[in-house]
């Protein structure tokens, strides 16, 4: 049994990725630079769903809501108030976190479909608000030329800011993800009827996995705001959520790591191939079917499978 | 310790238990025996809070515990095994009981702290009580139905009950299975002193380590007594024991 919360044995592949990416930046381009912020802000946003998805068993399919509800938040705060610009990025995840109680507290009562399809309406409804208050939001204008403070205005360094994020939660999330709490919620998605049965009060850690997870999603909206400098409704739409969804899907959900190859995946095909066809999708589409046909655990999942193969087998 | 009066759940019309009585005193092994569909899950599922009964009372240590949660029934000191093999299935054998240790303990809401700091050695000592040490790291999906009907002991154990149901422990076991499982109940009602609740259909089983047995039929209680007088007793050995 692993005692300790963090194993070197096991981490020093990511230790190595990240010292690697701290020095990508000197490699190349401004536009390849920018392109990575956004994989690193879509990679935390499928980390955050997967925390529920692949490791709660929760059908979360309006995710990109509690996302856009973070990146509002920073944003509105930064272009409406005097406030300094660090309130704007703290209040942000507790926005989403309290959105997410809200919905999750009213979905929680549902099982599977029923709960996807209870968070839909709501999260739907949030952007039917966003996008139709023009007063507060802008509407569908969204809001554009958000001040970034100085210090992480310039893309060089917008990146290693959103970088250092993305590593700060993702060590979080493993931390949760091997903690009591994490091994519950894997095991309710196993087995919720069995939990019951062990006493554990299965609906309260589903919603605590809903609200720590939509934390997540709220700090990847702030990061959305550093990098973009703008929002728009389109964060809210249920069109990005079920783009995320598949992030996981294709990263392999049961895994750790899975879904931030997932994100990088997707969004290196919607900037690649979407220059050459708007019809990227069908891309997209082509690759999820051979997915399912052949590597059913997603990439990260045939990964692991292939390296420890030999050695899980007793 | 556990009372059940005039207990009673129908299915769209269907009597699955109809005004059955039981009572369980402290340290006792009571076995509930009946043909199939004569009910004997529905009891237990009824007790364990799964289903919600239509009418009678469920007491446990002098309080009524009819119409709680599963969750809730548990925290009370019930446990119960599952007659259909219900375990995690993409977790080791060491998480499946690790998960049940840690709902005892109250510690499933810790998020920042490793989970192998936790439970481990009360998870460990259960294992080795049931002879699953050596595939603690094993994924449970992948043990033989024996191995996983002895796990779903364990995993029952893990909330040191008071009184631990059995819904068929050795269902679907080779012979062998069976013997070691019996040997098995024999020693955690010997060691840990537990108040067990059981159905089976192996008679042998029944009959060499109950104390006392309650016969179902048609939902009904036909009788609870000791094993001699269930033996003797005509009702009984015309609705099930077949005169022998």
């Amino acid at each position: 049994m692993q005692r300790g919360p963090f194993n070197w044995k096991t981490l020093w592949p990511y230790a190595a990725v990240f010292a690697a990416l701290l020095f990508l930046p000197m490699a190349l381009s401004r536009f390849y630079i920018y392109i990575t912020a956004v994989i690193y802000v879509t990679a935390l946003l499928a980390m955050s769903l997967n925390m529920v998805v692949g490791h709660g068993g929760l059908y979360q399919f309006h995710h990109a809501a509690f996302y856009g509800v973070g990146a509002y938040t920073c944003a509105l705060i930064l272009v409406r108030t005097e406030l300094p610009a660090w309130v704007a990025f703290a209040a942000a995840p507790f926005a989403a976190a309290f959105t997410g109680l809200l919905i999750g507290w009213f979905c929680v009562r549902l099982n599977k479909l029923y709960f996807g399809m209870l968070q839909i309406s709501l999260g739907s409804l949030l952007w039917a608000i966003v996008f139709r208050w023009y007063d507060l939001t802008g509407g569908d204008d969204g809001i554009h030329g958000v001040p970034i403070p100085d210090a992480i205005s310039t893309i060089n360094t917008s990146y290693y800011f959103i970088l250092l994020v993305l590593a700060a939660c993702v060590s979080v999330m493993y931390l949760i993800y091997r903690s009591p709490f994490g091994k519950t919620l894997q095991a309710i998605r196993d087995n919720p009827e069995r939990c019951e049965a062990v006493g554990i009060n299965v609906r309260r850690h589903q919603l605590m996995g809903i609200v720590v997870a939509t934390f997540f999603a709220g700090i990847a909206g702030v990061l959305f705001v550093v990098v973009e400098g703008s929002v728009f409704p389109d964060l809210l739409f249920w069109v990005l959520s079920l783009e995320v969804f598949i992030m996981c899907l294709l990263g392999g959900w049961f895994t750790f790591a899975g879904p931030m190859v997932g994100a990088a995946v997707t969004v290196a095909l919607r900037t690649f191939v979407g220059t050459y066809t708007e019809y990227w999708t069908l891309i997209l589409g082509v690759i999820l079917i051979l997915l399912i046909f052949f590597l059913p655990e997603g990439v990260m999942g045939f990964i692991i499978e292939k390296v420890q193969g030999g050695e899980a087998e007793e | 310790m556990l009372q059940v009066e005039s207990l009673t759940k129908s299915f769209d019309g269907f009597l699955a238990v109809s005004g059955a009585n039981l009572s369980v005193e402290r340290g006792e092994i009571v076995a509930v025996i009946g043909p199939n569909g004569a009910g004997k899950t529905t009891l237990f599922k009824l007790i364990t809070g799964h289903l919600r009964p239509d009418e009678g009372r469920i007491i446990f240590e002098g309080q009524s515990i009819s119409g709680l949660r599963p969750y809730e029934v548990c925290r009370r000191g019930i446990s119960l095994s599952f007659q259909v093999v219900n375990v995690f299935n993409r977790m080791t054998v060491f998480e499946n009981v690790q998960v049940a240790v840690l709902s005892h303990q109250k510690k499933t809401r810790k998020l920042f702290s490793s989970s192998g700091r936790h439970g481990i050695e009360e998870t460990e000592e259960i294992l080795g009580n049931v002879g699953l040490a050596d595939k603690a790291r094993r994924v449970s999906g992948s043990l033989s139905h024996g191995d996983q009907k002895v796990l779903e002991m364990a995993i029952a154990l893990g909330n040191r009950p008071d009184l631990l149901i059995l819904d068929e422990p050795t269902a679907g076991m080779s012979p062998e299975e069976t013997s070691v499982t019996i040997d098995l109940i024999h020693r955690l009602t010997r060691e840990l002193g537990l108040t067990i609740l059981f159905c089976e259909h192996d008679m042998e089983l029944v009959f060499s380590i109950a104390h006392r047995i309650m016969v179902m039929q048609y939902g009904r209680s036909l009788i609870q007594g000791a094993p001699q007088e269930v033996r003797s007793n005509e009702e009984v050995q015309a609705a099930y024991l077949g005169g022998t």
